[in-house]
């Protein structure tokens, strides 16, 4: 069902790569070249930048992943030594968590939720910006590891005494704790900035009730991230304070507890969990409904559940430590409220199917990747409800059992829903369509090959393959499940390469597309493909959950949305300092690692001075008034 | 921080321009981001705490809190904070009114109080790293120094902005249109005063 | 050095006068040296008044220097959002380690 709009005559908008870009079409240009997105606030550039550097470290993720496969292809094998595997297992994790699924999660809050809730960015442009370059640093800063053979090594979530300076004293863990610590402050100032974002900037009438179900998950994510990510700054920071400073936070030998770093980093890990599947969530709950041409069944149960889900998220930690000694009164406890927290999940899957249930379904390539979502991630969620039982989890830890559970739930859910937004919402940004046909050989050959890769672990781990282990005994009969996983896990190499291949053909001649080329029902199909750099020429007045799905409301919107605006509203302008803090940041955790303790402080008397150039600095001054772009001006500044 | 005032009033879209200042709900986009990063610190804090707690009684040897506790000299400091804290909201009442004299007075006695509060902070480090209590001496050294150190960096952080406001003060720039700024150091720096309050009940009186 | 001056509107609600964040000033000061008092003291059911004193103190603080009490209850929700979640995360260890039958840090001393 495509929309009639204005007819694009200026190039449309190359999605990847830096260097030479083509203006926004409409007419007026938007700057282009390398220093205009090094110096973007715009939350769409930004949103592109964050997708296009997850997809790098997505490769680089991918490919640690083959060399485990490799590796386990056959028993007893050491195609890679034993420390190298420990590296790969730890760079994979704490890639694809940390550089590759909350970043792209986060492409999408950023591009897509100012368009859905009808304003013209987020409510802190610059800092959104910050995040960006913080989190491109922080993930340079923890694979510069490889090139000088330390790369972490202590897995993803790093236990204690592991990390300590005692049984890891190399550079390693170093690179882990600080490295992270940088990310951790790109996704704290992130959810501050959406959380303002969608209290303060919705368009007259849209009341919470009423956003789509994609920017009620980043409200809920927003919470997660900056209540959940300070607890593992702390623990980091202790665990630094340990490496650095002969703290003796985790070292047993001195009354330390190494089971405190267990708490306290899946305190912030099982939320993290959350943060990871609740955008993918609310992705598939705009794109279901839009391509069965239904509302989604039971609105506010959606919402409500999805609330739960996170706060109740924050009561089941322990269920990772059930082989950790805490006793069987604190066991039953976490088991509990475990299988408590399936129930608002499961809910969700019903009010997936019950909005396809009796609606006309289109069976595209996002429509396809949002049901594999649902398919999979019950799968997985059923493997975790296993777990979620104590008992038989004694068994199944450390396990390659779990490494199949959370695959289901991360890849077939998580990355699934990614997929679906991007096939969803690339029309809206670049206004072509992902090749269809493409799209289907993307799909299927990623069905096919993360079944194969991930089903067989079920019964390697049964059998008792243990995870985070360089190889294995050819007696333990797991061989033909391991030659599986590697086939599959290079058909989903394929898959991807067939995706990133999509990405760049579509991107240059995909089939040309209007505002709305799906004919779905929230905000940010109103306005042009790509849409003006300020998005709205004027903010539309919503008065229902799916305006453009009623005919009056529809016309009213789009009245105001598709027209060119008399005088362009007035947009801040680009700034450098973003990048120059994010350096700061990046450079001060750096240079804890010479473990002289007053030489971080460099580091950070740079970063004040960015703070104070920022805050100095007036986002609106005229172009007339500065230097360049991001320059304070020497006018008496309406503000300090 | 421009954005802040041009956020500040509601209203519907006339001409673009206008509807730039728009906000669902009447607020500030500052203060509503600002909270939300109390709301933030609150866990930042609360893991260190956390910790400290976790390990009450855990250490393998002394000097231990009751031996080296000077809650006099404490409960002094304590209660110069506290203090600050109403300087702050005088500050703020001195800009809202346009009384800059005020209003540069009372900025510059959270500074002072504020810089006292730290010698303090530092007096009691190094009397307790002379009685043997280091970073790396027991969990009780490490747990302490990070907690109130962490506080006490987040007190240095305040004192830096609340000088560069008291400057901003004495060159008249900090006009009532202003007070947001004011009102949002103000809320960092009582929840730094708040966060003390918490630390001096269940460190030092309740051993 | 109270000044009886009288409230000036601002976003939508009146400003206390400074004499009043005198007045919650002294009722702070009171209440530190209550609980020091209480410290040395130490009469039977310390603790909890201790807690009780301290979060009155806090109360006050947020309710009224940082003006919370009067402001959109949004400011609030944020707020409290974090504060929950953060006493939540200290009892529930302090309980996890100190009053749960199998402790698993040995406490010494």
């Amino acid at each position: 069902m495509s929309e009639t709009t204005l007819a694009p005559d200026a190039m449309p908008q190359n999605a990847p790569g830096h260097g030479a870009h083509a203006g926004e079409h409409g007419g007026h240009s938007e700057p282009t070249g390398l220093w205009s997105w090094i110096t973007t606030v715009d939350h769409k550039r930004i949103g592109v930048m964050y997708f296009l550097t997850s997809l790098v470290f997505l490769a680089i993720g991918g490919i640690e992943a083959l060399i485990i496969r490799v590796q386990l292809f056959a028993p007893e094998q050491s195609v890679i030594s034993a420390e190298t595997y420990n590296q790969m297992f730890t760079m994979h994790g704490t890639t694809m968590i940390f550089l590759v699924a909350m970043p792209m999660a986060v492409a999408f809050f950023n591009y897509i939720v100012p368009l859905q809730i009808g304003a013209r960015d987020v409510a802190f442009p610059r800092l959104n910006a910050l995040s960006y370059w913080v989190y491109l640093f922080g993930g340079i800063y923890l694979n510069v590891s490889w090139l000088v053979g330390a790369a972490p090594n202590n897995s993803w979530v790093g236990y204690a005494p592991l990390t300590s300076t005692q049984y890891n004293p190399g550079l390693n863990a170093d690179f882990w704790v600080l490295g992270l610590s940088i990310l951790g402050v790109s996704s704290i100032m992130g959810g501050v900035n959406f959380i303002t974002t969608i209290i303060q900037l919705r368009a007259p009438g849209m009341k919470l009730m009423r956003m789509p179900i994609f920017t009620w998950m980043t409200f809920i994510t927003s919470f997660l991230l900056v209540t959940a990510l300070p607890v593992i700054a702390v623990a980091l920071i202790l665990l630094a304070f340990d490496r650095f400073y002969a703290t003796n936070f985790f070292v047993a030998a001195s009354g330390g507890d190494p089971v405190l770093w267990q708490h306290l980093f899946w305190i912030f890990g099982h939320p993290e969990v959350y943060i990871l599947v609740l955008p993918a969530f609310g992705v598939i709950s705009d794109v279901i409904p839009t391509f069965s041409r239904k509302p989604i069944f039971g609105y506010p149960v959606v919402v409500y559940a999805g609330v739960l889900i996170g706060f109740i998220g924050w009561g089941v930690w322990s269920h990772h430590m059930f082989t950790s000694g805490l006793g069987p009164i604190a066991d039953s406890f976490f088991v509990a409220t475990t299988m408590i927290i399936a129930i608002p999940t499961g809910v969700k899957i019903f009010n997936w199917m019950a909005t396809m249930w009796g609606g006309q379904i289109k069976f595209n390539t996002a429509m396809n990747f949002a049901i594999g979502l649902v398919a999979l991630f019950t799968v997985g969620g059923l493997s975790g409800v296993m777990h979620a039982s104590a008992p038989v989890d004694l068994q199944q830890h450390d396990s390659y059992f779990v490494v199949a559970h959370f695959h289901y739930v991360i890849v077939g859910g998580i990355l699934l829903g990614m997929f679906s937004g991007v096939y969803y919402w690339f029309p809206k940004v670049t206004g072509r369509f992902l090749g269809e046909k493409l799209g289907a050989w993307h799909f299927w050959t990623t069905l096919v090959g993360f079944n194969l890769t991930f089903f067989p672990m079920h019964f390697s781990g049964m059998y008792g393959q243990p995870r985070r282990t360089w190889t294995y005994s050819s007696q333990l009969n797991v061989e033909l499940f391991n030659q599986l996983s590697t086939y599959g896990g290079f058909i989903l190499g394929v898959s991807t390469l067939i995706f990133v291949w999509n990405l760049w053909i579509s991107a240059r001649r995909g089939e040309k597309t209007g505002s709305n080329p799906w004919g779905a029902a929230s905000l940010e199909w109103s306005i042009p493909s790509p849409p003006h750099h300020y998005n709205f020429p004027k903010l539309p007045t919503v008065q229902s959950r799916e305006p453009l799905w009623h005919a009056a409301e529809r016309k009213s919107i789009e009245a105001v949305t598709l027209q060119e605006p008399n005088v362009e509203p007035e947009m801040p302008n680009p700034s450098f300092w973003p990048i120059l803090l994010a350096s700061g940041i990046t450079a001060t955790w750096a240079l804890v690692m010479t473990g002289v303790w007053w030489v971080p402080l460099i580091g950070l008397g740079f970063t004040a001075f960015c703070v104070y150039m920022w805050a100095f600095e007036d986002p609106f001054a005229k172009k007339g008034d500065s230097a360049g772009p991001g320059a304070p001006t020497k006018r008496e500044a309406a503000h300090v | 921080m421009s954005e802040a005032v041009l956020e500040q009033q509601s209203g519907g879209g006339a001409a673009p321009q206008d509807d730039h200042h728009h906000t669902a709900t009447g607020l500030n986009n500052w203060k509503v981001g600002f909270w939300t990063f109390i709301g933030s610190e609150c866990l930042f804090f609360g893991t260190l705490l956390s910790t400290y707690m976790v390990y009450k009684g855990a250490s393998l040897e002394g000097p231990y809190p009751r031996d080296i506790f000077d809650i006099p000299l404490t409960t002094l400091s304590t209660f110069v904070l506290l203090m600050s804290s109403l300087a702050m909201v005088l500050a703020l009442d001195g800009v809202q009114k346009a009384k800059r004299k005020v209003a540069a007075f009372w900025l510059g006695v959270v500074v002072v109080f504020g810089g006292i509060f730290l010698g303090f902070q530092y007096y009691e480090f190094n009397h307790f790293v002379h009685e043997g209590l280091t970073l790396s001496h027991s969990v009780f050294g490490s747990t302490f120094y990070v907690l109130t150190g962490f506080h006490g960096a987040h007190v240095t952080v305040g004192v830096i902005w609340m000088a560069t406001l008291l400057v901003q003060s004495l060159r008249g720039k900090l006009t009532p249109d202003k007070a947001l700024q004011v009102e949002i150091a103000g809320l960092y720096w009582h929840f730094v005063d708040i966060v003390w309050i918490v630390i001096f009940v269940l460190i030092y009186l309740i051993p | 050095m109270s000044q009886v001056t009288h409230d000036d509107a601002h976003e939508g609600h009146a400003h206390a006068s400074p004499g009043f964040y005198w007045m919650i000033g002294g009722i702070l000061a009171v209440l530190t040296a209550v609980e020091v008092a209480l410290f040395y003291i130490k009469p039977p059911g310390e603790q909890p008044l201790l807690l009780i004193l301290s979060a009155v103190k806090f109360v006050m603080v947020i309710g009224y220097f940082m003006h919370l009490k009067f402001d959109s209850k949004i400011f609030t929700g944020v707020f409290v959002a974090g504060l929950t979640l953060a006493v939540f995360m200290v009892t529930a260890l302090v309980v996890l380690y100190h009053h749960m039958p199998v402790t698993p840090v040995p406490v010494v001393g």
